[in-house]
């Protein structure tokens, strides 16, 4: 009984299988063609998804707060000098500068373009990508040369008395 | 039988069109979006959206070229 209830499937099977790789060159061609549009729905298909997954995670973070984190000391670095911290979950490596005497900046450390890791040059008071030469600069994190199209992640820095504190992130979702 | 070859290439043609501006759209607000920008994400989605309706009819149209051969 279950192998007279099978034969039709298989004999569907069949045809669809000889009509997907008919030995008619004209079908032949036809057949392609309409694997190509299948195939083109799919990835139109698979774009509005990841469109979607966008704006899904767009909602997601934009009531996401960042944590206050003290992340030095006044007079802790030197003028010129860097301290790397994590700001704001431990898998995000960030790098305070102390530009001048009552001057700090930080940002991401991760590179815009690849996700190297950028330093601080003194000499020329820039951060720098060593992967590709990316350079940013050191006063708002803008790109001022090489691959990289956006600007580092800023951390917001509040003082309090003797201490820094990362207060938040602009240009970064990510919390 | 050549009709219906010559419909399918111009669907095929318009259907890699419009894939052409969803994946301009993509990368448009993944930029946008890594940028910090979250405001390109809803018109974004709905224009993706918009256009894979269209390419969902183009297909539905195939698939009745079909049945009639």
């Amino acid at each position: 009984m279950a192998n007279s209830g099978d034969k039709p499937a298989a004999r569907n099977r069949e045809s669809l299988w000889k009509d997907e790789f008919s030995i008619f060159q004209e079908r032949e061609r036809f057949v392609s063609r309409r694997q190509l549009i299948k195939f083109l729905t799919l990835t139109s298909l698979g774009m509005f998804v990841g469109n979607v997954w966008i704006l899904f995670r767009s909602w997601m973070r934009r009531d996401s707060t960042f944590p206050r984190q003290e992340i030095a000391r006044i007079g802790e670095i030197p003028v010129g000098g860097v301290k790397l911290f994590r700001y704001p979950n431990p898998k995000e490596q960030c790098l305070l500068v102390r530009t001048s005497e009552d001057n700090y900046v930080a940002y991401s450390q991760k590179c815009t373009h690849l996700s190297c890791a950028v330093y601080y040059s003194r000499e020329d008071n820039q951060l720098i990508c060593p992967c590709h030469n990316g350079r940013f600069s050191i006063r708002d994190g803008a790109v001022i040369q090489g691959p990289p199209t956006r600007a580092l992640p800023h951390v917001i820095l509040e003082r309090k008395g003797q201490e820094l504190i990362a207060i938040g992130m602009s240009g970064k979702l990510e919390s | 039988m050549r009709r219906r070859t010559t419909a399918l290439d111009g669907v095929a043609a318009l259907l890699i069109l419009l894939l052409m501006v969803q994946i301009w759209l993509l990368s448009a607000t993944l930029d946008a979006y890594l940028a910090g920008h979250t405001d390109a994400a809803l018109p974004g989605a709905i224009c993706s959206g918009l256009i894979f309706v269209a390419v969902a009819g183009l297909y539905r149209f195939v698939q009745r070229l079909d049945r009639a051969r």
